[in-house]
């Protein structure tokens, strides 16, 4: 296992113009550490990982790798790999002198260049293709090459921007896992940016969910899902509500608590008895259903006009199916799935 | 065919023919010197009465006509040597920058290619007097370097805009310096337009007159200079058997290149 580094971004900020791509982002990136930046597109994230990589030079702020500043040197300086999202393989070479590239410039003896260039390509599961053209790979393969290309001059830290958003379904599920493992194998510091929430919660130790140019907030997967701490959070990571404290009644009774209240659609159940004594209970007319194979998506209107999307779970929804819209419908939610988002209002 | 050109047959009788003629119209100006230069006659007589090689062994013979022929030859070679990688720097630096900026130096850069030639010389005369570099070598090459940047650069930006950026920054961050980067990465994408650019940056300093006239000494004369001093004086054949030579040269390189490219 090769030596990685820790980062440190401290109060980064960039702006083109008037527009502020990073404002004063701060961040802790631990040794070893899986880290996603998840944001909409324009959040920062990619401008972010630029300024990591040495490409975008921040107007303040500083970059460390270890204790070292690394703000100011050459990106060729910088000792990182870096996966881009079009893979920017080097057409002109085959495969083998992709991966022998960063090699040949440390001027690795060939030999060992080459030794060292196959066992990565094997690493990646491309081995046999050492000599084919770039052009005649199929994109999982060259975002195989590219990993591999990223890997073999062992960086201590690797930096990937929306690697897998080229690639169909099935094979992104599948390079999700491959890319997590081959992270746990290397133990190398990586930083992951992409769009995806499901990929960021799959692949993570710790996921920061960007927005305009600032962290809204950085945490372990299931705490960013379950425990958000901003509106923006709660809503970016999923099927989530928002609703004042007085729209939902608690099943014992009490009070609820105040500030706004995040429930997401598929911690509902239409059965009372799945939920718990300290549950809380909510009432709505049924404006639509949808069936989405593995659940039921009901929108319910309640008091005061706002929408409530439900997500009952096919296997539970037996009733679902014979519900008509206009029909009033309760949906009860667990006390533990009901979540006060810090300081925000419905 | 073409879907876009007509089906029926008159339709394309008549393209054909028209397409023809521009090719006569445009060729016949240049072969109707090749019996010329084969020509016994002292004069130059269309078409000719008797034929013969002495016109070539005059040229050939001729210790003036060799030393410009070499002088034209080394002057394009090192034209297409200093502008083809200086275009090349200016055309990635001018397509990085982008916006208003890049325009500006592209507008600058490209006006030697449209200022008229005998403006251009005539100024080159003067900055190069100062320096007093008029009459040498190194003084044809800057002007002749300065007409084949434009041209080189008209070549080389539509390729670099097809050129993928993030390559460059995948060979830096994978160690390459700027030199490194450019040399393995960008410079062997770009072989086919680079050897179109040097062709075409080498043949405009070897059909460079004007700036030869003005600027070239008795001793480093250029052939396109030579040839025009030598219809003022006196006209016979030779002139024909350098051009037949020249047509001959020109058609040759373009053909390698564009086979290169081809395959």
């Amino acid at each position: 296992m090769m030596k990685s580094l820790p980062i440190t971004i401290d109060s980064v900020r960039k702006t083109y113009g008037s527009y502020v791509a990073l404002d004063d982002v701060s961040l802790d990136i631990q040794a070893g550490e899986f880290l996603t930046l998840l944001g909409p597109s324009g959040s920062g994230k990619t401008t972010l990982l630029m300024a990591l990589a040495g490409f975008v030079r921040p107007d303040s702020g500083k970059l460390l790798l270890d204790d070292r500043d690394i703000t100011r040197l050459a990106p060729n300086k910088r000792d990182i790999g870096i996966v881009f999202q079009n893979y920017a393989l080097f057409p002109h070479m085959n495969v083998l002198a992709n991966v022998e590239y960063p090699l040949v410039l440390r001027k690795t003896p060939r030999a060992q260049a080459r030794q060292r260039a196959l066992d990565t390509l094997a690493r990646v599961k491309l081995e046999g293709l050492a000599e084919r053209n770039i052009a005649a790979l199929s994109g999982g393969q060259r975002q195989r090459v590219a990993l591999a290309r990223a890997i073999v001059f062992e960086p201590r830290v690797m930096l990937m921007d929306e690697p897998l958003s080229a690639l169909d379904k099935n094979l992104r599920e599948t390079m999700q896992y491959e890319i997590r493992r081959l992270h746990d194998d290397l133990g190398i510091t990586t930083i992951y940016v992409t769009h995806d929430q499901r990929e960021a919660l799959i692949m993570s130790d710790r996921v920061a969910v960007m927005n305009s140019g600032r962290i809204q907030q950085i945490d372990t997967p299931q705490r960013i899902y379950d425990r958000p701490s901003t509106r923006f959070v709660a809503e970016f990571m999923g099927e989530a509500n928002i609703v004042a404290p007085g729209a939902v009644r608690r099943i014992d009774g009490t009070d609820a608590s105040s500030g706004a209240l995040m429930i997401r659609a598929e911690s509902f159940h239409l059965d009372a008895k799945l939920v718990g004594r300290d549950g809380v209970a909510l009432e709505g007319t049924l404006r639509a259903k949808a069936f989405r194979g593995e659940n039921w998506l009901l929108t319910l209107a309640i008091d005061g006009g706002q929408e409530i999307l439900v997500c009952i779970p096919a296997a539970l929804a037996s009733g679902c199916a014979e519900l008509a819209t206009g029909q009033r419908v309760t949906a009860y939610a667990p006390a533990a799935k009901v979540h006060a988002i810090p300081g925000s209002r419905a | 065919m073409l879907e876009a050109y007509p089906d029926n047959r008159l339709a394309r009788i008549l393209l054909w023919s028209f397409c023809a003629l521009v090719m006569i119209f445009l060729m016949l100006p240049t072969l109707v010197v090749v019996p010329l230069s084969f020509s016994a006659s002292n004069l130059l007589e269309f078409p000719p009465h008797a034929y013969s090689l002495r016109w070539y062994e005059t040229f050939f013979g001729s210790a003036t006509w060799m030393a410009a022929l070499r002088t034209s030859l080394i002057l394009g070679t090192l034209t297409a040597t200093v502008a083809v990688p200086l275009g090349l720097l200016a055309c990635i630096s001018m397509n990085r920058l982008g916006g208003k900026a890049a325009l500006t130096i592209q507008g600058v850069l490209l006006t030697p290619s449209i200022v008229p030639g005998i403006l251009l010389a005539i100024g080159l005369f003067f900055v190069l007097a100062a320096q007093r570099l008029v009459g040498t070598l190194f003084g044809v090459l800057v002007g002749h370097v300065v007409l084949a940047i434009p041209v080189a650069c008209i070549v080389l930006l539509p390729a670099l805009i097809r050129f993928d950026w993030n390559q460059v920054q995948a060979a830096r961050s994978l160690g390459a310096n700027w030199a490194k980067a450019i040399g393995g990465i960008i410079v062997p994408q770009l072989r086919i337009s680079l050897l179109s650019a040097t062709l075409m940056a080498f043949l405009t300093s070897l059909d460079e007159s004007v700036i030869s006239i003005f600027v070239a000494s008795g001793q480093n004369s250029t052939l396109p200079k030579l040839m025009f001093l030598s219809l003022r004086d006196q006209i016979d054949p030779t002139i024909a058997a350098i051009s037949t030579l020249w047509t001959v040269i020109v058609v040759v390189a373009v053909l390698i290149v564009t086979l290169r490219q081809k395959s």
